[in-house]
């Protein structure tokens, strides 16, 4: 079996580039000169010191002690909340405002959820000197305001998006409609494994840092490069991509992917898309997607704004249909356990959503001289506002 | 083969007037009647949108006619059962466009038999690329003598052009400019270099200019490169007007095509 992209751009069945003609030639100016750019030793050279220097890489494997005695297995966290703007995403971002720059684009286009990848955008973007519209559905404007604060003082211009259901698949509509408006000087950052060939493939090679890193960091650690297990949240799934990737065609690493269940999977509140979703097409990519009988797109639920999305990356539909990653749904309630269970056992306050991948660990059935490797996504400094309210400190 | 459509290019090959309406909006059962109405008031070709959750290459008033719609429980199986007998009723050329995935999900093969026995003549669906086309439903297309209409841009090469025009069997739909429908800014119908540069290539296929087409003068200058143009996202506007449906079309109609006469 194989998991990397083939020469069509497809995943197995899935992936593929489904967009109208007017995109087309954006797409294949993309697809022609990605591999080639990314090639280049400048641009190597130019993306690893900023990866070093900017971002703070390499991020640190961590082994979780007391987290590894409460469960008897050996737990190390991939601190991916260490990067500068507080997750994994300025991985991705960094390398395709490189690629923007080679392809001579002047105006920076993205969409946005929680606001992750809208500051990560915004944070390139200002250093890198280009113009940067970020589209961020009005509903999650009002829920993510000092994400919106933070891109506005980096520069950015935040544009809400009103038409659908107002969050990240309406604002990624909007990025798409605007980049058919603009098709020669602008350049889309896609935030995550989704989106027409070559983006998943793009952001994956982006984030594989994630992967590489940990295999030399392993193998100082443990003596081996391969753990037990990798395990990461996926909403569209760039971070499980980046911390999959250097081991997909390794079978003895189980790979465990953790969706958002939201309220309960039967509850109609939900974002788990391997379980609810059916085949189907969402931004220019065949993968499983939430969808009604009818084949209009439905909105999904999660506690954690970078998990509500529709759909999954094509690698992952693929990952899931194959069989080659487990996959597994936390509820917002077991999530909120899990960020306090980090947050007392170990110091670290994480992510709503990485917090999902941390609540898996008690289903792995790891061993105590097994080892299991959490990618923790991001910090919870963006989410001190649900803790806060959902904990009620004051109270206890 | 021949179907209405391309029989409709050999009787008249100029100034052909085609016109987009959502199907189910303004209201559900508006569908039938506004096919009526606008064979009625003298349009050539009619475009029947099946609306979508996600309409990425449409702007808002296309977008929230599909919004409405929906809202108003339109689907596939619904309009199909509206369309039931619309051949004893008219024989204008009708063209169903929409969205991949929602014909995905009511299976593009049986979709294409329906649609066949109904007496729908083409398809355009936007985001159905044209090499899957190619390898998988082009024969199943041909089988129920359906045209499938591709678009091109002011973007597209020529040797795309020439090879989307080898595959296609009914009209080219020519993107005015870059953008989503409904753009009205007047750069969209004046990209004469695009239209004379695609008339210049000598393609089998008659091409329709449509986005940004919205009143009498963006369709004149249409009509002088091209077999016609194609007006949506403005007719929605129309439909949403006061008065009655029949007043609305045939007001709205007349505006575009009086400067013909004249």
């Amino acid at each position: 079996m194989k998991y990397q992209v083939d020469d069509n751009g497809f995943y197995g069945r899935f992936g593929g580039a489904y967009v109208p003609e007017m995109l087309y030639p954006n797409v294949e100016e993309l697809r022609q000169n990605y591999l080639k750019i990314m090639a280049e030793p400048d641009f190597q050279e130019e993306l690893q010191v900023l990866l070093r220097d900017y971002v703070g890489r390499p991020t640190p494997l961590y082994f979780a002690k007391r987290l590894s005695e409460k469960y008897k297995t050996n737990i190390y966290l991939k601190r991916e909340d260490l990067n500068h703007t507080g997750a994994h995403k300025i991985n991705n971002t960094i390398g395709q405002i490189l690629l923007a720059k080679r392809l001579g684009k002047t105006r920076i286009i993205a969409e946005t959820g929680a606001g992750q990848h809208g500051v990560a955008t915004a944070t390139v973007c200002a250093l890198m000197n280009l113009e940067c519209i970020v589209y961020m559905g009005e509903v999650d404007i009002q829920r993510q305001a000092p994400n919106v604060a933070r891109m506005k003082m980096l520069g950015a211009t935040v544009v809400p998006a009103t038409s659908g259901s107002r969050t990240l698949k309406d604002a990624t509509n909007e990025a798409i409609r605007d980049w058919i408006n603009n098709p020669e000087d602008t350049y889309y950052i896609i935030g995550s494994v989704v989106g027409p060939h070559p983006y998943p493939d793009m952001v994956a090679r982006f984030q594989a840092v994630i992967s590489e890193e940990m295999k030399a960091q392993l193998q100082e650690k443990t003596g081996s490069e391969n753990p037990d297990y990798v395990v990461a949240c996926v909403g569209g799934g760039s971070n499980a991509a980046g911390a999959f990737y250097h081991y997909l065609d390794t079978p003895e690493v189980k790979l465990v992917a953790v969706e958002a269940a939201g309220l309960g999977i039967d509850s109609g509140e939900s974002a788990a898309t391997s379980v609810l979703g059916k085949e189907g097409i969402i931004h220019g990519s065949r993968t499983l997607l939430m969808q009604t009988e009818d084949g209009q797109v439905t909105e999904p639920y999660s506690i954690s704004a970078g998990l509500d999305y529709p759909g999954v990356g094509p690698l992952h539909a693929h990952l899931h249909q194959s069989g080659r990653a487990i996959f597994e749904s936390i509820t917002d309630e077991e999530a909120l356990q899990a960020v306090l269970e980090l947050t007392r056992l170990e110091g670290i306050i994480p992510a709503l959503e990485s917090a999902h991948a941390l609540a898996a660990i008690g289903r792995l059935g790891a061993k105590p001289d097994e080892v299991v490797v959490i990618n923790l996504s991001g910090r919870g400094d963006k989410d001190l506002s649900t803790y806060l309210d959902r904990f009620k400190f004051d109270d206890k | 083969m021949t179907n209405r459509i391309q029989q409709l290019f050999a009787q008249k090959p100029e100034g052909l007037l085609s016109v987009y309406f959502t199907a189910g909006y303004p209201n559900l059962e508006d569908t039938v009647p506004i096919i009526l109405e606008l064979e009625k008031n003298g349009v050539d070709l009619i475009e029947i949108g099946m609306p979508f959750s996600d309409p990425l290459a449409d702007g808002p008033t296309i977008q929230q006619s599909s919004q409405v719609a929906l809202r108003n429980w339109m689907t596939i199986p619904k309009l199909f059962e509206q369309l039931q007998d619309i051949r004893r009723h008219t024989q204008i050329p009708l063209v169903l466009m929409g969205y991949l995935n929602p014909v995905m999900q009511y299976s593009v093969e049986r979709f294409l038999q329906k649609a066949s026995e109904i007496g729908i003549d083409g398809l355009i669906l936007p985001d159905l690329p044209l090499s899957d086309y190619v390898r998988e439903y082009k024969e199943l297309f041909e089988k129920h003598q359906l045209s499938n209409i591709f678009l091109i841009t002011p973007q597209t090469p020529e040797q795309r052009i020439r090879e989307i025009d080898r595959h296609s069997n009914g009209f080219i739909y020519m993107v005015s400019s870059a953008s989503v429908t409904g753009g009205t800014t007047e750069r969209s119908v004046v990209n004469t270099a695009y239209f004379e540069r695609v008339k210049a290539l000598g393609l089998r296929n008659p091409g329709i200019i449509g986005f940004g087409i919205h009143n009498r003068d963006t369709f004149t200058q249409a009509c002088n490169h091209a077999s016609g143009a194609i007006i949506g996202s403005a007719f929605i506007k129309a439909l949403a007007q006061e008065g009655s449906l029949q007043q609305n079309i045939s007001t709205f109609i007349q505006s575009i095509k009086q400067e013909q006469i004249a």
